[in-house]
């Protein structure tokens, strides 16, 4: 496991990211690297600044320090750019165009990948229609792909909650992204939708996409990705295999919000059962960071 | 009988030309929920573009022949408008995008009265109203028991394809989509890849299009151009915008046509003449706005959320 993720290519790096706004530190030197092919968690409590860091990776924000590179060619502070460079997202509270279609919405998606004249898009030239009839078919694809096929017609707004999520999955898709970034997906979801969605990632993973997903959630999380890295008040607190980050006693702490004596107590055990492994403040962050 | 008739083509010719000029208005409000009081003056623009084409463009021996002479009008000022639309989003719009939404009215207000005083000060003669040249086939058509001007035909013709076209356009074309997108979700539209300053920009430039053929129109119609007909018909417009509910492409059409008729047939039946059809027009725009705020068409068909 460990051995095939340094195999891999890094495909999105962000180092060293830092957001303050006004005199709050959102993130302080948050790094995360994402292998090709690979699943990435962002765990953390509210506040922890995990959408922040989102932003950051998509352009909405502009770190105030670090940089984001994807394969290595540093990200430029314009979501429309970004999202032509490959990187695709959805949001915590689903952010879908309420009132158009569930395939238009789509089609939005389709937005860079199309090719349209002015004056075609007028009096529908025989290139536009093409390009209409062949955005028309892929997003037909993705739709599919998602579970939603049958649906399209549909306006979004009316759209059953999970349906929505998995929309604006199929809307990031259809940007044709390198990497994609999913803010709790499954965020008031049933347990079957649950699973449905955590297949649907893995599928997702297995047409070449990389994946970092944020969620509260730490069964999916430690189910579903293979490295697993922890933000509390803006900072990485642990990066690891989920097996690790799992057992970490400052993780527990963290997300739990345990009493500190309890967690004191939950250290000395472990510290017990794994010998210094976990003592000192750099022992979480020494793997892949 | 004969005269109601009349009156309804009348209320027709007007309502093509505020409907032309209302798509712009609630298309610039769908995206960034701008009342843009400036566009009633590119539609005034648009009509000085086409009579300076005519009078110092146009060699004398085509004036007379309307299918090169008005094509060319059409052009020259449809290319007028834009610039000045596109002008006027650029350096007075966009530097408050994020402003208070009371400030980029209020330039709006500006821009209007500058524009109106540019027109009356450097174009030459106008102080006063000019006459606009008759390009287009100078006669009446007979439709049963009315007559209408061909000019007021044309109109009326051009005022539905157009219609008709924009919003294909906006329904069903990369760009209408990407507009529409922005309007309901500004954000969310760039991370699709959507440049929100082109979408905006391509809103006043098919905006000011559609004022401009107004514009060469309506002075061909009437055969005569003034610089304050663009804030009188501006404000016409507004209230057909507000009627068919903002935002919304149809709306404004289909309001613009109501307001038109009301013009009219006000002004024929109601009393007080054609001196009180203003007060008509603004009775509609107030009580739309105590009782249906939303307009006709409200929430559905519109542009933006």
């Amino acid at each position: 496991m460990n051995a095939a993720r340094h195999s891999a290519e890094t495909v999105l790096e962000a180092s060293g990211v830092t957001m303050v706004f006004g005199g709050l530190t959102a993130l302080n030197d948050v790094s995360l690297s994402l292998p090709e092919g690979r699943i990435v968690g962002l765990i953390g409590p509210n506040g922890a600044g995990k959408t922040t860091f989102f932003n950051c990776l998509t352009g909405l924000y502009t770190p105030t320090r670090g940089a984001v590179r994807l394969r290595g060619k540093e990200l430029p502070h314009d979501p429309a750019k970004v999202t032509t460079a490959g990187i695709a997202r959805t949001f915590q509270n689903i952010r879908l165009f309420p009132n158009m279609s569930v395939l238009e919405n789509v089609l939005v998606g389709r937005h860079i990948r199309m090719r349209q004249g002015p004056l075609a898009s007028l009096f529908h030239g025989p290139g536009f229609r093409r390009d209409e009839r062949r955005a028309r078919e892929k997003s037909l694809e993705l739709l599919e792909f998602v579970g939603l096929r049958g649906v399209e017609d549909e306006v979004a707004r009316n759209l059953p909650y999970g349906d929505q999520r998995r929309l604006e999955i199929a809307r990031a898709l259809a940007t044709e992204p390198d990497v994609l970034l999913l803010d709790e997906p499954t965020a008031g979801m049933n347990p079957q939708e649950t699973e449905d969605a955590r297949q649907l990632i893995f599928r997702i993973r297995e047409t070449g996409i990389s994946v970092v997903v944020i969620e509260h959630d730490t069964k999916f999380i430690f189910s579903l990705c293979d490295t697993v890295s922890v933000l509390v008040q803006g900072e990485v607190l642990v990066e690891g295999s989920p097996d690790v980050v799992r057992e970490d006693p400052r993780v527990i702490e963290a997300y739990l919000g345990k009493p500190r004596e309890e967690v004191e107590a939950e250290v000395a055990e472990a510290a017990a059962h794994h010998g210094a492994d976990h003592q000192g403040p750099a022992a979480g962050r020494r793997d892949d960071a | 009988m004969t005269t109601l008739l009349q009156q309804i083509a009348n209320g027709l010719v007007q309502g093509a030309t505020i409907g032309l000029i209302a798509l712009g208005y609630t298309m610039v409000y769908g995206i960034i929920q701008l009342i843009n009081f400036a566009h009633g003056e590119v539609f005034m623009v648009g009509t000085f573009g086409a009579l300076a084409v005519y009078r110092w463009v146009l060699p004398e021996s085509v004036q007379d022949q309307w299918y090169v002479a008005l094509p060319l009008m059409l052009l020259g000022g449809i290319v007028v408008a834009v610039v000045v639309a596109v002008l006027m989003e650029r350096f007075a719009y966009r530097p408050l995008r994020n402003a208070p939404r009371l400030a980029p009215l209020i330039t709006a207000l500006g821009v209007s009265v500058a524009l109106q005083e540019v027109v009356r000060l450097w174009f030459p003669d106008a102080e006063a109203a000019q006459s606009f040249p008759r390009v287009f086939v100078d006669a009446q058509v007979d439709l049963g028991p009315v007559q209408i001007s061909a000019t007021g035909l044309l109109l009326i013709v051009v005022s539905v394809v157009l219609s008709v076209l924009l919003q294909t356009y906006v329904n069903r074309s990369r760009m209408g989509r990407a507009m529409r997108a922005t309007s309901q979700d500004r954000d969310t539209a760039r991370l699709m890849g959507v440049n929100p300053d082109r979408v905006i920009v391509l809103t006043f430039v098919l905006g000011a299009a559609l004022a401009g053929v107004a514009g060469v129109l309506y002075g061909a119609h009437l055969n005569s151009v003034d610089t304050n007909d663009g804030f009188q018909t501006g404000i016409f417009a507004f209230t057909a915008a507000v009627l068919g509910g903002i935002g919304s492409l149809r709306g404004a059409v289909i309001g613009a046509f109501i307001i038109g008729l009301i013009k009219t047939l006000g002004g024929q039946y109601l009393p007080g003449g054609t001196q009180y059809d203003y007060v008509w027009i603004f009775v509609v725009l107030i009580l739309v706005l105590v009782f249906r705020p939303q307009g006709l068409f409200g929430e559905a068909e519109r542009v933006r959320a």
